[in-house]
């Protein structure tokens, strides 16, 4: 049992040295990116006294003639072959509502749902009255964008063994603009856990499955997780935690540099500031080192 | 040990119909989500006079709580009922910026039952001395005006909002005051010329809330909002200093088995005396930086 309490210590800026050789260039709203008037107009941005200005604090993003503002901390906007984890919210008529932390809920239309023992046939009045035995409000989901309508709601399947409804684990929400985009957001590390990094911010760690046997698109629950799974578990969603105080980029590598370099700490001192510097500097440095 | 993980389970749920329901199995071991034990607080901040334009204030960071505290000291007549001491009201804003919930009059429930429950660990002769705010019987008195302002909504608010109380009104500072008598009759205040001239309350036996949260078959200390989602009911309790419990209150809608509240009283005395050693310990050694010390307020 332990209280700890502490004054405050005033958050120091980061030593120059460490950022990468391309400086980005932040913005806040209201700052001027460029008084040329020959690009074009992007996302982020808008036109005022011959300037052009940003309108989201973020960073600019140039691509010939557009430039615009990518915001560090928004809502996530679905694009097609995404990966999401998401929450159902409502159980409506041929459809699923799931929240994916994006302006509106997504949709999982029933007939974008693998069924139960992997048949392929047309859904019936029967299905769709089952659908909540299927998925309830509450459950958690791991899903791949198949469209975008035109409002910017974005439609889900989960037409492939991978995905599906998720067991036992833990979720951690992060902003969207953190998880960097890879070819696989599915990874087993080798510390003992898997992790799921959904494009729209939610993170999900669970226990790695020890036998890949014959998947029914994920409606199994193990219920029985051992303590030194659910320690590493911890470890690792404390370390997610630490990460994204310091606005590092999440992927499979800097999780699991950041894993190695935590090690050294028990699991509840992770999120001690000074600590969380330490370990967050640590993997830092090796990424550095690995990259050049 | 305890572990309280999050589960999102095929059959378990279809008792509750809310959407962003999740239900933690508690099996026999020690460890929640985040690594703590059951009995163990997230690391906290205190700092207190961070708003100069009253008697006394402080901040607490409690995990992403974010409590402030301040205290005015006024003059007033005193309660009828309570001629030779001063007293102390309490109002507790719930800020919009807390969480979208509170926003327009969403909060004022919240604040209302915080303040409630506030008034009652203190509404006992031992909790803070009222007589020394007395200036003179039946006529002057203080009023201590604790406004509670919530910024930043993460869990376990009625803890940090009583460590917070304990802080600012541990840096309160009352100016002296004289009562000078005329041979009429008529009584004046002076009050004195030397603006560090003041009165220190005395608050070693102030005490703090803490919450227990039942979760599953066993009970965890300091929730956080997810865990606070899952307990469905929770025990407050008032302790002092010196393990002394002024008020119990339980809130949430499940029910506790009596045997559960005896444990969960004892773990509250428990953990009640190690948060108020190491609030005093950090109080203590704010108090020695003394006023060239580094505050670092909203800014930093």
């Amino acid at each position: 049992m332990a209280m700890e309490i502490r004054l405050p210590v005033a958050r120091q800026r980061l030593p120059e040295s460490l950022d990468r050789d391309t400086q980005k260039h932040l913005v806040v709203p209201g700052d001027t990116i460029t008084t040329d008037t020959g690009f074009m107009r992007g996302h982020g941005t808008y036109m005022g006294d011959e300037k052009l200005i940003a309108s989201v604090a973020g960073s600019v993003e140039r691509v010939n003639k557009l430039i615009c503002v990518k915001a560090l901390k928004t809502r996530y906007n679905g694009e097609v072959g995404d990966i999401v984890v998401g929450r159902i919210t409502e159980v409506q008529q041929k459809r699923w509502k799931v929240e994916t932390n994006s302006r509106l809920d997504s949709v999982l239309l029933l007939s974008s749902m693998n069924l139960p023992g992997g048949e392929l046939r047309r859904r019936s009045a029967e299905d769709e009255l089952a659908m909540r035995d299927f998925l309830r409000e509450g459950d958690l989901i791991s899903a791949e964008v198949q469209a975008v309508f035109s409002d910017g709601a974005v439609s889900l399947h989960t037409r492939s063994l991978k995905y599906g409804k998720l067991g036992q684990g833990v979720l951690v929400q992060v902003s969207p603009s953190l998880v960097k985009r890879q070819k696989t957001h599915f990874h087993d590390l080798p510390c003992g856990a898997s992790v799921i990094l959904g494009n729209n911010g939610f993170i999900w760690i669970y226990p790695t499955p020890e036998q890949r046997e014959e998947e029914a698109g994920g409606f199994i629950a193990n219920l029985e997780v051992p303590l030194s799974d659910r320690e590493v578990i911890s470890r690792l969603r404390n370390c997610i935690v630490s990460l994204v105080a310091q606005k590092m980029m999440l992927f499979d590598t800097s999780l699991l540099y950041c894993y190695e370099a935590s090690l050294s700490h028990q699991i509840k001192d992770i999120l001690k500031p000074e600590i969380m510097e330490e370990i967050v500097m640590e993997t830092r440095q090796r990424l550095l080192e690995q990259e050049g | 040990m305890m572990f309280v993980k999050l589960v999102v389970n095929v059959r378990r749920c279809s008792c509750y119909p809310e959407s962003f329901r999740q239900q933690r199995i508690g099996t026999q071991e020690d460890l929640r989500v985040d690594g703590r034990g059951c009995e163990d607080y997230r690391c906290a901040e205190v700092e207190t006079d961070v708003v100069s334009n009253t008697s006394g204030s402080a901040r607490v960071k409690l995990g992403h709580t974010d409590i402030l505290v301040g205290v005015k000291a006024e003059m007033g007549t005193p309660k009828w009922e309570r001629p030779d001491e001063g007293y102390l009201e309490f109002f507790v804003d719930c800020s919009a910026n807390a969480t979208p919930e509170f926003e327009g009059r969403g909060g004022d429930d919240l604040g209302t039952e915080i303040a409630n429950t506030l008034y009652r660990i203190f509404n006992n002769k031992g909790s803070i001395d009222l007589t020394s705010l007395c200036i003179s019987p039946r006529e002057h008195c203080w009023i201590l005006y604790v406004d509670v302002l919530l910024l930043e909504c993460g869990g376990n608010l009625f803890d940090a909002i009583s460590i917070a109380v304990k802080a600012a009104l541990f840096n309160t500072s009352i100016p002296k005051v004289r009562v000078l008598e005329d041979e009429e009759g008529s009584k004046d205040i002076e009050l004195s010329d030397d603006p560090y001239d003041c009165i220190r309350l005395n608050v070693e036996n102030v005490p703090c809330i803490i919450t227990l949260s039942k979760i599953g078959y066993r009970h965890v200390v300091d929730a956080t909002l997810q865990e606070e989602a899952c307990s469905l009911a929770s025990l407050l309790v008032s302790v002092t200093s010196k393990g002394v419990l002024t008020c119990l209150r339980k809130v949430g809608k499940g029910s506790l088995d009596p045997e559960s509240i005896f444990e969960m009283m004892e773990t509250g005395k428990r953990v009640g005396k190690v948060l108020h050693a190491s609030l005093q310990t950090i109080l203590q050694k704010e108090e020695n930086l003394g006023p060239k010390r580094q505050k670092v307020g909203f800014l930093g």
